[in-house]
């Protein structure tokens, strides 16, 4: 992938594959183009070069007459955009539904499921993230911790193939970070194929199979957490930045 | 106090409140669709059509009503060319001209509330409908409109209340609408007081009736803004 914002080169050139099962944290310091990679997956923002691919299909781009690109087909990619569930900093629940609406939104009005499938598959998720009880309930009146925890069962619903986060607990209090990580983490033993965009070193440790650590717009290191985080990368870099992130 | 002629004020102007009301609801509606495609070519990235949009809000919101009242009904028929077209019977009619011209108004202002509307929506909630794969069409129908539609609700109540105080104009147009009968009613018994005061208590009435169906309107659209916690609240909820 390579991505530019007018005169910034933010990403320069990363690649990453991702089999089945497979969780991987996207480490790096702010701007090194970690965000800006996992929102390309998605489409969310347009790579200048590069192609994504889930589970075989490639999703084809073109490129429109003044210059930019776009996806060539539409449905294409709202089909495999609906495949990849994305949790987001901010959560973005949709303010005007309560938390089970925000749930069975997208697999009625998208993937175009069974309403009574949809609400039954939705409680459960609900349960399995901890918030059974805030079904009725409408984001503004959750905590942070629990907020994200909705989005993350938002996403499940949609059944995906992978799930990806974007730094899904910057945005918390400390003491909610941990439920949110919970979660997560259950998630990975599961077997569920995720991309995450941290900070939480720990997360990055105990629980990924794969760490990548960008800097400036390419892979500095790439490898094992055991690996890696035993001094195990010839990056300096790396090194510098782990020290730092534990202090 | 003469209880008979306040009577008589009051059922003669009665009688002239549905011409108002008929010239305030054909107008706000016919503004409405105008105004969406106003709204429409604005936010639509081309730059003749957010030229022409831009342009248009700014005559009719930077000249008076009165001023684009009178240009439709007197200036517009003093030109030859016009009288000669098959619109004629449409362009001299005072309800047609006054409703036509009180639409093209009000839609000015209500272009601005909706793109403000839409502005307003946060960007995260659009971007997770678009990343669960909805098309914009189902993104518009189940996100845009609905969160814009909560957005726009207090300018544009406030609009509507706006435009019943303005059909008071088409008075000077040779309507029979409130304000002129109580006008006519001064003119012949040379008492000033009496209907006036009954005319503004009219359009008081309606207008404190509408202020409350619409207050209504936004508490049952608004479940979602009651009962919030006030510590340890997320960020970006509106």
């Amino acid at each position: 992938m390579r991505k530019r914002f007018g005169a910034v080169e933010v990403l320069k050139g990363v690649s990453l594959t991702a089999q089945t099962g497979d969780v991987i944290s996207i480490l790096g310091a702010s701007g090194s183009g970690k965000s800006t990679f996992l929102r390309c997956i998605n489409l969310l923002e347009t790579p200048d070069d590069g192609v994504v691919a889930v589970a075989g299909e490639t999703l084809q781009m073109r490129t429109r007459r003044d210059g930019r690109r776009e996806a060539a087909d539409n449905r294409q990619l709202d089909r495999m955009r609906s495949e990849l569930g994305m949790v987001f900093q901010s959560f973005n629940l949709w303010s005007h539904m309560t938390i089970l609406e925000n749930l069975i939104e997208a697999p009625i009005h998208v993937q175009k499921r069974p309403r009574a499938e949809v609400v039954g598959e939705a409680r459960a998720l609900l349960e399995k993230v901890g918030i059974g009880d805030k079904a009725s309930h409408y984001p503004a009146h959750l905590s942070g911790g629990q907020q994200q925890r909705a989005a993350i069962a938002r996403a499940l619903a949609m059944r995906p193939k992978v799930m990806l986060f974007d730094e899904p607990t910057s945005a918390l209090d400390p003491e909610l970070v941990g439920e949110v990580l919970r979660v997560m983490r259950k998630l990975a033993e599961e077997g569920r194929t995720m991309l995450v965009v941290t900070h939480e070193m720990g997360f990055a440790r105990d629980v990924s199979s794969r760490v990548v650590f960008l800097h400036q717009g390419l892979v500095e290191a790439e490898g094992p957490p055991a690996e890696l985080f035993n001094g195990g990368s010839n990056s300096e870099r790396f090194g510098k930045f782990i020290a730092k992130q534990e202090r | 106090m003469d209880t008979a002629f306040l009577l008589d004020t009051f059922l003669r102007l009665i009688a002239a409140l549905p011409l108002t009301l008929e010239v305030w609801a054909l107008s706000v509606v016919l503004g409405g669709f105008v105004a969406l495609g106003v709204t429409a070519a604005r936010l639509s990235g081309s730059a003749p059509l957010e030229w022409f949009a831009r342009a248009y809000v700014f005559v009719f919101r930077g000249t008076p009503l009165l001023v684009q009242l009178f240009v439709v009904y007197y200036g517009l028929a003093s030109f030859p060319a016009v009288r000669a077209t098959f619109l004629w019977p449409l362009l001299r009619s005072a309800f047609f001209c006054a409703t036509l011209s009180l639409a093209l108004c009000t839609a000015a202002y209500q272009s601005e509330i909706f793109r403000m509307a839409v502005a307003g929506i946060p960007r995260g909630q659009i971007e997770a409908a678009r990343a669960c794969g909805m098309s914009r069409w189902v993104l518009f129908r189940r996100v845009i409109f609905p969160i814009a539609l909560r957005l726009a609700l207090p300018a544009y109540a406030t609009e509507l209340i706006s435009m019943v105080k303005a059909t008071a104009l088409v008075s000077l147009v040779t309507l029979w609408d409130v304000m002129s009968v109580s006008l006519k009613i001064r003119n012949d018994t040379l008492v000033t007081y009496t209907p006036l005061l009954v005319a503004g208590a009219i359009y008081f009435v309606v207008n404190f009736l509408l202020a409350r169906a619409l207050a209504a309107l936004e508490y049952v659209l608004s479940p979602h803004l009651r009962g919030r916690p006030l510590f340890n609240r997320a960020p970006d909820v509106l």
